[in-house]
C-alpha cells in the first residue's frame, strides 16, 4: 500500500462527498436544517484539514517522486487506472485547499438562501479540487479538473450578485472550451504512450513538432484557468459576481489549478515546446503584471481591485514557472501558496464590510481605521503581503521569481519586478480609500470592529502570512527535491547528447 | 436445436405479440395497462433468451447472431422497455391509452432485432420496414391531435422516401455484384468495387442516415419529436436509433468494410454536419422536445465519429456511446414527461423555472442528465466522448475531433441554459406529482448516468467484445 497504511488521499478526496450525502439526508424545519448543514459542512472540512495535517507530518520531503500512492484498476482494457499520489509540488496545494475550505465555510455563515444546497456544492467543490491535485492519472486529473465547473457554476449562478447568470455562463463556457482542447491533447498523449499514468507519460518522448500543438492545447486550458492575460476576461466577472466564499475559492485555489497544470504537464512533458514558448509566456506574464496592475489601479470597487491584483500575481507565477530554474519554479510554487492565503484574507476583509451593509465602492468608504483598528491592522497586513513587503509571504515568492528570471533574462526580471512597485501603488490606494480618508458618510463612524467569527477566519490567515514570510524553509524544503528533479529532467531533455544517451540506455 | 435457440427471442416477440393482439381484441374492456405489462414481460423474457443465444448463422446465412447483435439487442430492449414504462401513465392521462400501442412497439422491436442481426441485404430491408411501419403508426397514435397526425404523416412520407433510397441502393449493389449476402459481398468487394456498387452503397448509407437522423437527412426529426406523444418520442430517441446505428455499423464494417477508403469521407461529413447542426440549431429552441431532437442529431454525429474511424476501437466507441446515450435519453424523457401542470403536459423550457426550489431531486436529476449530455465529467456522457475522440484521434481524424470539441462547447451552452432556468431563474412550476413508473425511469436514468464513473469497466469491456465480434 503506502506509508499511511490506508488510502489517505482518497479519504481526503471523498470525505467531503460523504458530507454531501449526509447533508442531503437532513430533515426538519428550514432553520434547523440550515444550522445543521452549516455545522456539518464545517466539521467535515475540519476533518479533511486534520487528515491533511497528518499527511504533512507523514510526508517524506527527501523523495522527489509520488508518495502515498494508490492504484486501482478502473478501465484496464485501455490502461486507465485510478491513480493517486502526492509529491512536494502538490502537497501544499492540497493543504491549501483543505485549509481554506473551512475558512470559506465560516465566511458563508451569513448566507441564508438555500443554505443546505450551498454547503453541498461547497463540499463537492472541495472533493473535486483535492482530487485534482492528488490525481496521478491524466484521465482522472481531467475528470476532477473539469468537474470543478459543476459546483462552481451553481455557486456563482444561484448565490451570486446581480449579473450572476452572465458571469456563471461565461465562466463555464470559457473554461470548458479550454479544457476540451486539453482533452484532445490528452487523447493524443494517451495514444502515444499507451497509458494515462502521469509517471509513464513523463518518460514517453514526444516529437517536437507535435509538442507545439499539444502545448497550444494546454495553454488554452490552463491559461484560461490561471487567467493568463489575455484569457482572463471571465475572471473579473466571475470574481465580482460570485458570492464571497466562492470568490475566495476561485481566487485562492482554483486559479492555482492552471499554474499547477503548467507545472505538471506543459513543462515536464513538453520540454522543447515549453522552452520555445518561454518568450511568449514571459511576454504574457509581464503584460499581466504591468497592464493588469494599471487596470487594478483604475478600479473603483474594492472586490474588483482585489480580483485584478490576483491576475497580476498570476503573471508573476507564470514567469517563475517558465524560467526553468530551481529558484524560479520554487518561487512560483511559493507565490502560489502565498497568493492563495493573501487573496483569501483580502476577500474576507472585503466581506467584513459587506456583512456590515456597506458598499464596496472605494468612494463610499474611508476612515475605518478610526473605528475598526483590528480590522485595519489585518487588512494592512494582507495588503502588505500582497505587495511583497519583506517579512510577509509575498516577498519570498517574488524575490525567488525575480532571481530565477534574472538568470534567464534581465528585462523579464526588471519588468516583472516592476509589478511589485505597481502592486504597492494600487494596494496603497485601496488602503487609503478604505482606512484613512475622511468618513464619506456618517454611518461609517458607527461600524463595530471584528467579531469572533471574523477573527477565527482572519487570524489563521495572518499567522500563515507571517510564517511563510519569516520562516519560509518549512515550506521550501518540501519543494526542493521534486523541483530539482524537474529542472534536471528539463535540461537533460534539451541537451541532445544526454537525450541520445537516454534513448540508447 | 441451435436454430431454435438462436431465433427464440424473435419468436417470443412475434408469437407473443400476435397472441396478445388476439386476446386483447376479444376482450371488450380497456386492456392497455395489462397488455403493456405483458409486452414488458415479453421484453424481459426475450432479453434473457438473448443472453443464451448461440453464435452463428441461421436460415442459410440470412441472419447472423454474434456478440455484436446481442449487445445491440439488449440495448434495444432496454430502450423500448423504458419508453413503454413511460407510456403507462402518460397515455392514460392524455386519454390515448390503447392496447395496440404496446403491441406495435413489440413488433417494431422485432423488426429492430431482425435488422441488427441481418446478414443479407434482404433481411436487412425486411427488418427495417417492419420497424418503420410500426413506428409510423406509433407517431400518429394520438389520432385526434393535429400535431400527432401531422408527425405521423410526415414521418411516413419521408420514411418512405428513405426506404425507397435504401431499396434502390440495395438493388444497385445486387445488380453490380450479383449477391445480397453480406459474406459473399465482403469477399467480392475485397478486390475493389465499380462505380455502380459505390453509388449503391451511397444510397444505402443515405437511407440509413435518414433513420438515425444524421444531418443533412434530419429534417423530419424536430417536427416528429415535437408532434408525437412524448413516450413515443422517448421511443424514437432510444431503441430505433440504436438499431439503425447498429445496422449501419454492421453494413459498413461488414460487406462494405473493404471499401473504407471510399465511404470514410462521407461518414466524416455526416458526422461533422450532424454535430454542427445539432449544436447550432438547438440554441434558439424554446420547446424542450424540439431541443432534444436537435440534441439527438448532434449525439448521432458523435456516435458516427466512431464509425468514421473504421476501426475496432471506433466500433467499440460508437457502441459505448449509444449505450450511454440511450440511458441519458430515456432519463431525460422521463423528466420531460413529468412536466405536467394540473393534468396538462407542458413542454417549454421556461416552464422549468424555479424547479430546483420546488422539487430539488427532480431538478438535480435533469441537471445531471443535461451535464452528462454536454459531456462534463465525471458523468457518463464524458466517457462516451472520451472513447469516440480517442477512436478518431487514433485513426488520424484530427480535424473531425476538433470539430467535435468545438461543437461540444456550443452544445454545452444550451444544456447549461436548461440548468440555468431550473436553478437560477425564479418561478413556481407547480408540477403535478409524477407517477411512480415515471419517477422510476427518471431515477434509473439519472443514477446510472451519475454513478457510471464508479464502474465503467464492464460496459466498456462488453462493447469491446461486441466490436471484436463484428470487426475481428
Amino acid at each position: 500500500m503506502n506509508q499511511a497504511g490506508f488510502p489517505l488521499l482518497s479519504l481526503m478526496t471523498f470525505l467531503p462527498l460523504v458530507g454531501v450525502v449526509l447533508l442531503a439526508t437532513l430533515r426538519g424545519e428550514d432553520a434547523a436544517v440550515a444550522r445543521n448543514a452549516r455545522w456539518a459542512a464545517l466539521w467535515t472540512s475540519l476533518a479533511v484539514l486534520a487528515l491533511g495535517i497528518y499527511l504533512w507530518i507523514d510526508f517524506n520531503p527527501a523523495i522527489a517522486g509520488y508518495q502515498f500512492t494508490e492504484d486501482f484498476a478502473w478501465l484496464p482494457s485501455v490502461n486507465i487506472d485510478y491513480r493517486m499520489g502526492v509529491d512536494g509540488i502538490s502537497l501544499f496545494l492540497i493543504l491549501l485547499t483543505a485549509f481554506l475550505t473551512p475558512i470559506a465555510i465560516i465566511a458563508s455563515w451569513s448566507i441564508t438562501k438555500r443554505v443546505r444546497d450551498f454547503m453541498m456544492a461547497f463540499l463537492l467543490l472541495e472533493t473535486m479540487t483535492i482530487g485534482m491535485f492528488a490525481a496521478t492519472d491524466f484521465v482522472l486529473f481531467y475528470i476532477f479538473f473539469e468537474a470543478v465547473l459543476l459546483p462552481m457554476y451553481l455557486i456563482i449562478g444561484v448565490w451570486g450578485g446581480e449579473r450572476r447568470i452572465f458571469a456563471a455562463v461565461k465562466f463555464f463556457i470559457f473554461t470548458l472550451a479550454g479544457s476540451l482542447f486539453m482533452l484532445l491533447a490528452l487523447v493524443w498523449m494517451w495514444h502515444n504512450a499507451g497509458t494515462t499514468d502521469m509517471v509513464a507519460l513523463l518518460h514517453t518522448p514526444i516529437p517536437p513538432d507535435v509538442q507545439t500543438w499539444l502545448f497550444i492545447a494546454f495553454l488554452a486550458s490552463f491559461g484560461v484557468k490561471a487567467a493568463v492575460w489575455p484569457l482572463h476576461t471571465w475572471l473579473p466577472d466571475a470574481y465580482g459576481e460570485a458570492p464571497l466564499p466562492g470568490t475566495i475559492m476561485l481566487a485562492a485555489v482554483l486559479s492555482k489549478m492552471g499554474a499547477y497544470g503548467f507545472l505538471r504537464f506543459a513543462v515536464p512533458m513538453l520540454p522543447q515546446a515549453a522552452q520555445a514558448a518561454a518568450p511568449l509566456m514571459f511576454t504574457l506574464g509581464v503584460v499581466a503584471v504591468i497592464y493588469v496592475s494599471l487596470v487594478a489601479l483604475a478600479q473603483t470597487d474594492m472586490k474588483r481591485l482585489i480580483a485584478y491584483s490576483s491576475v497580476a500575481h498570476m503573471g508573476v507565477i507564470i514567469i517563475g514557472i517558465f524560467t526553468f530554474t530551481v529558484e524560479g519554479i520554487e518561487g512560483a510554487l511559493f507565490q502560489m501558496l502565498s497568493h492563495g492565503i493573501v487573496i483569501a484574507g483580502l476577500f474576507i476583509c472585503a466581506g467584513v464590510l459587506l456583512a456590515r451593509g456597506e458598499s464596496l465602492a472605494l468612494t463610499k468608504l474611508g476612515g475605518l481605521a478610526v473605528r475598526m483598528p483590528a480590522y485595519a491592522a489585518l487588512l494592512m497586513l494582507f495588503a502588505l503581503g500582497s505587495m511583497g513587503l519583506p517579512g510577509t509571504s509575498g516577498f519570498v515568492g517574488e524575490i525567488l521569481v525575480i532571481v530565477g528570471a534574472l538568470k534567464v533574462n534581465f528585462w523579464v526580471s526588471l519588468l516583472g519586478g516592476a509589478g511589485m512597485i505597481l502592486g504597492a501603488a494600487y494596494m496603497l490606494v485601496m488602503l487609503r480609500a478604505v482606512l484613512f480618508d475622511k468618513f464619506t458618510h456618517p454611518s461609517l463612524a458607527s461600524l463595530v470592529d471584528l467579531k469572533p467569527a471574523e477573527y477565527a477566519m482572519l487570524l489563521p490567515l495572518a499567522a500563515l502570512v507571517l510564517w511563510l514570510g519569516i520562516y519560509p524553509v518549512s515550506f521550501t524544503h518540501v519543494f526542493d527535491a521534486p523541483v530539482a528533479a524537474m529542472v534536471q529532467a528539463h535540461l537533460a531533455a534539451l541537451t541532445p547528447h544526454t537525450a541520445l544517451a537516454m534513448v540508447t540506455k | 436445436m441451435i436454430l431454435l435457440q438462436a431465433i427464440l427471442p424473435a419468436l417470443v416477440l412475434g408469437l407473443g405479440g400476435m397472441a396478445l393482439l388476439t386476446i386483447a381484441v376479444l376482450i371488450k374492456r380497456d386492456t392497455s395497462a395489462p397488455v403493456t405489462y405483458a409486452v414488458l414481460l415479453l421484453f424481459v423474457v426475450a432479453a434473457i433468451l438473448t443472453c443464451y443465444q448461440p453464435d452463428g448463422f441461421i436460415f442459410g446465412g440470412l441472419l447472423k447472431i454474434s456478440g455484436f447483435s446481442r449487445f445491440a439487442d439488449l440495448l434495444v430492449y432496454l430502450g423500448a422497455a423504458a419508453a413503454l414504462l413511460l407510456s403507462l401513465d402518460y397515455n392514460r392521462q392524455q386519454k390515448i391509452a390503447r392496447f395496440e400501442f404496446p403491441i406495435l412497439v413489440a413488433f417494431s422491436v422485432l423488426g429492430m432485432i431482425v435488422m441488427i442481426s441481418a446478414a443479407d441485404l434482404m433481411t436487412l430491408y425486411v427488418g427495417f420496414e417492419l420497424q418503420s411501419l410500426a413506428l409510423y403508426i406509433c407517431a400518429a397514435t394520438d389520432r385526434d391531435n393535429l400535431r400527432s397526425t401531422e408527425a405521423g404523416l410526415k414521418y411516413f412520407v419521408l420514411g418512405a422516401l428513405a426506404s425507397g433510397l435504401l431499396i434502390y441502393g440495395i438493388s444497385l449493389v445486387y445488380g453490380f455484384s450479383g449477391t445480397t449476402n453480406f459474406a459473399s459481398l465482403a469477399g467480392l468487394l475485397s478486390a475493389g468495387a465499380g462505380y455502380g456498387t459505390i453509388v449503391g452503397i451511397v444510397f444505402v448509407l443515405v437511407g440509413l442516415a435518414f433513420k438515425i437522423s444524421a444531418a443533412p437527412f434530419h429534417m423530419w426529426t424536430p417536427d416528429v419529436y415535437e408532434g408525437a406523444p412524448t413516450p413515443v418520442t422517448a421511443l424514437f430517441g432510444t431503441a430505433p436509433k440504436v438499431a439503425a446505428m447498429a445496422l449501419l455499423l454492421s453494413v459498413m464494417m461488414g460487406p462494405f468494410g473493404h471499401l473504407l477508403a471510399q465511404w470514410q469521407l462521407l461518414v466524416q461529413i455526416l458526422a461533422a454536419v450532424s454535430m454542427t447542426l445539432g449544436a447550432l440549431a438547438a440554441i434558439g429552441q424554446k420547446n424542450i422536445k424540439r431541443l432534444m431532437a436537435y440534441s439527438s442529431i448532434g449525439h448521432m454525429g458523435y456516435a458516427l465519429m466512431g464509425l468514421a474511424a473504421g476501426t475496432e476501437a471506433g466500433v467499440q466507441a460508437t457502441l459505448l456511446y449509444l449505450a450511454i446515450y440511450l440511458v441519458m435519453s430515456f432519463g431525460t424523457f422521463a423528466c420531460i414527461i413529468a412536466m405536467r401542470r394540473q393534468g396538462q403536459a407542458v413542454e417549454t423550457i421556461a416552464d422549468l423555472a424555479g424547479l430546483s426550489t420546488q422539487s430539488p431531486a427532480y431538478a438535480l436529476a435533469l441537471a445531471v442528465l443535461m451535464w452528462s449530455m454536454a459531456g462534463i465529467p465525471p458523468l457518463s456522457g464524458f466517457f462516451g466522448k472520451l472513447y469516440v475522440f480517442n477512436a478518431a484521434v487514433t485513426a488520424g481524424l484530427l480535424p473531425l475531433a476538433v470539430i467535435g470539441v468545438l461543437t461540444s462547447v456550443v452544445g454545452a451552452f444550451y444544456y447549461l441554459r436548461i440548468i440555468k432556468v431550473m436553478y437560477f431563474d425564479a418561478g413556481t412550476p407547480n408540477f403535478d406529482k409524477a407517477a411512480p413508473s415515471v419517477r422510476f425511469v427518471m431515477l434509473i436514468g439519472a443514477a446510472a448516468t451519475a454513478l457510471f464513473a464508479l464502474l465503467p469497466g464492464p460496459l466498456a469491456a462488453a462493447a469491446q467484445a461486441a466490436a471484436r465480434a463484428l470487426v475481428g
